[in-house]
C-alpha cells in the first residue's frame, strides 16, 4: 500500500499505458473500436505533422481565451458586485442561480441560431459557461471576508473602494481562483461543445470529422488527447495567473 | 485640553445596555487602563472613540472635534492582531499610509522606523504567518503607531500570548508607546497597574466604580518590584475586591 502511494503520477500514466497498450494487443481490439496508445501516439503526431491539428487547434484556443476571458471579466464582476451589496445579492442571486441550474450547453443551438454558426456564437458559449462559477465563487469570498479585517480597514479610514483593493479582493483571491480553476477547464468544453453545433474548423470539428467522414479513430483519440493537454494547459495558466498574484500582493 | 474627553456616554445594543452615562477625560500622553467584568462595554467604549460605533447617547471628542472612523490622530490594536496575510510585516505596517495616499517609497521608510520602535526591525520581509504570537503583537503596534497618533487604543493587545511574552511586552509597552496617550482595555489587573497612570474599573452596569493610579511613571525598572510592594500589592487588593464586586453586583 505504501509502495502504491509512492508512485508518481507519471508511473501511475506509464503503467496504465502498458495495460492498454497490451491488452489492446493480447485482445486484438479493432483499430476503429479502441486504438492502442502507439497507434494514437503516431497519429497525433502525424496531425501535427501535416497541420490538420494546428489548423483546428488555433480556432479552439481563440474561443476558449477571448470566451474565458469574457466569462471571466464578467464573473468578477457580477460576483463582486453581489458580494458587496446585501440588497443587489438578495434581488439578483435567484436569477443568477436559476441561470446556472439550465444547462448552459442546452442554449448552444440558440446562440447559433442568434449569432450565426461563426465564431461569436462559440465565445458566446464560452463566455456564459466560464460565467457562473467565476461568479458564484467571487460573491462568496467576497461576500466572507472575515469582519476583523473589514473592521481594521474602517479604523484605517478607508473608503469602500480602498476597502475592496487592499482587503477584500486579496482575501477573496484563493476563492476567487478556484472558481476560474473551474472555469479554465469549463471554457474548453464549452468550445468543443460550441463546435459540435457548426463550423468549420476546431477541435470540436475535428472530433465529428473524425468520427463520422473521415472514420479515423485514432485521429478521433489524438482529437482528444489535444483537447485534454489544452485544458491541462488552461488550468495551469490560472495556476501561473495564482502565483503571480500572490507574489504581486506580498 | 484633553486629547480625549467622552461626557455622558451610553451604548446599547438593541436591549441590552452596556455602557451607562460614562464620562472620561484622557489628558495628552496620559495613560489609562479599564479593567472590568465581561460584557461590561470595554471593547465597546474602544469602538465609540474609535468611531467605529455610533453612541446610543453622550458624546467622544478626540482633540476637541468628534469622533469618526479612521481619524490619523488615533491608533488602534484589537484583541487579535489582525495582520493581513497576504501582505509582508514591512506591507502590513505601510497599509495606514498607503491609505492616505504617501507613496510607497515614503511609506516604506516612516513603517521600518515604526517597526525598529517595537523591536521588529528584522522581520520586515517576512510573512505573518512566519512570526511568533508576540512578534504579531508588535507588528500590529507598529502599524498602530505609524500614522504617530496622539491617541492609542489597545483592545487586550496581549490576550492570547504566553506568560512570559506578556510580561515582556506589558514591561516594554510605556517605553514602546511614549509620546501618544494611551487608553488600554485589560482583564489584567498587574497589566493595568504596569501600564498605566490612572486604572479604572468599569462595572457590570457601564459605569466607573473606582480609580487606582497605576505604576507607569516609574522607571522601567522598577515597574515589576514596585507591583510586588506593599503598596503595590494593596493596589491590586483593591482592584480584585472592586472587580469582585462588580462582577456579582
Amino acid at each position: 500500500m505504501r509502495r502504491l502511494s509512492q508512485l508518481t503520477p507519471v508511473a501511475v500514466a506509464a503503467l496504465l499505458l502498458a495495460a492498454w497498450e497490451f491488452g489492446v494487443r493480447a485482445a486484438a481490439v479493432p483499430q476503429f473500436i479502441l486504438p492502442a496508445p502507439s497507434v494514437i501516439a503516431v497519429r497525433f503526431a502525424e496531425a501535427w505533422a501535416d497541420g490538420t491539428m494546428l489548423r483546428h487547434l488555433v480556432p479552439t484556443v481563440t474561443e476558449v481565451t477571448v470566451g474565458g476571458l469574457l466569462g471571466g471579466a464578467l464573473g468578477l464582476l457580477i460576483g463582486v458586485t453581489l458580494g458587496l451589496s446585501g440588497s443587489a445579492r438578495r434581488v439578483v442571486s435567484p436569477y443568477l442561480v436559476a441561470a446556472q441550474s439550465t444547462p448552459i450547453l442546452a442554449l448552444g443551438p440558440v446562440l447559433v441560431l442568434w449569432l450565426g454558426p461563426g465564431l461569436t456564437a462559440k465565445v458566446a458559449v464560452c463566455a456564459l459557461i466560464t460565467l457562473f462559477p467565476v461568479a458564484i465563487s467571487t460573491l462568496v469570498a467576497v461576500r466572507d471576508v472575515d469582519a476583523g479585517t473589514l473592521e481594521l480597514m474602517r479604523s484605517l479610514g478607508a473608503t469602500r473602494w480602498q476597502s475592496l483593493r487592499y482587503a477584500r479582493l486579496p482575501a477573496a483571491r484563493s476563492g476567487i481562483l478556484a472558481g476560474a480553476r473551474v472555469a479554465a477547464t469549463l471554457a474548453v468544453v464549452g468550445a468543443i461543445v460550441g463546435e459540435w453545433l457548426g463550423g468549420t474548423a476546431g477541435l470540436g470539428v475535428l472530433l465529428n470529422l473524425a468520427r463520422g467522414s473521415l472514420f479515423d479513430t485514432p485521429l478521433l483519440f489524438a482529437d482528444l488527447l489535444q483537447i485534454s493537454i489544452l485544458g491541462v494547459s488552461a488550468y495551469g495558466l490560472v495556476l501561473f495567473v495564482e502565483r503571480v498574484v500572490s507574489k504581486k500582493i506580498a | 485640553m484633553p486629547i480625549l474627553q467622552v461626557e455622558g456616554l451610553s451604548h446599547s445594543y438593541g436591549e441590552r445596555h452596556v455602557l451607562r452615562s460614562l464620562s472620561l477625560a484622557i489628558a495628552a500622553g496620559e495613560s489609562v487602563a479599564l479593567l472590568g467584568p465581561n460584557g461590561s462595554g470595554k471593547s465597546t467604549l474602544l469602538r465609540l472613540v474609535a468611531g467605529l460605533l455610533t453612541p446610543t447617547a453622550g458624546r467622544v471628542a478626540l482633540v476637541g472635534s468628534a469622533a469618526a472612523a479612521g481619524r490619523p490622530e488615533v491608533g488602534i490594536v484589537f484583541q487579535e492582531p489582525r495582520l493581513l496575510s497576504w501582505r509582508t510585516v514591512l506591507r502590513n505596517v505601510t497599509l495606514p499610509l498607503e491609505l492616505a495616499g504617501e507613496s510607497l517609497s515614503n511609506a516604506r521608510v516612516t513603517a521600518e522606523a515604526a517597526l525598529k520602535r517595537v523591536g521588529a526591525s528584522g522581520l520586515l520581509d517576512r510573512s505573518p504567518a512566519e512570526i511568533s504570537g508576540g512578534e504579531r503583537g508588535r507588528v500590529a503596534l507598529a502599524r498602530a503607531m505609524v500614522r504617530q497618533p496622539s491617541l492609542l487604543l489597545l483592545d487586550e493587545p496581549f490576550a492570547a500570548l504566553d506568560a512570559i511574552t506578556r510580561a515582556r511586552l506589558d514591561d516594554e509597552l510605556p517605553e514602546l508607546v511614549a509620546g501618544a496617550a494611551t487608553l488600554l482595555v485589560t482583564h489584567d489587573v498587574a497589566e493595568a497597574l504596569l501600564v498605566a497612570d490612572r486604572v479604572l474599573m468599569l462595572g457590570a452596569d457601564g459605569a466607573i466604580h473606582l480609580e487606582v493610579p497605576g505604576l507607569r511613571s516609574l522607571p522601567a525598572a522598577e515597574r515589576r518590584a514596585a507591583l510586588l510592594s506593599p503598596d503595590g500589592a494593596a493596589r491590586q487588593t483593591r482592584l480584585y475586591a472592586a472587580l469582585d464586586s462588580v462582577s456579582h453586583a
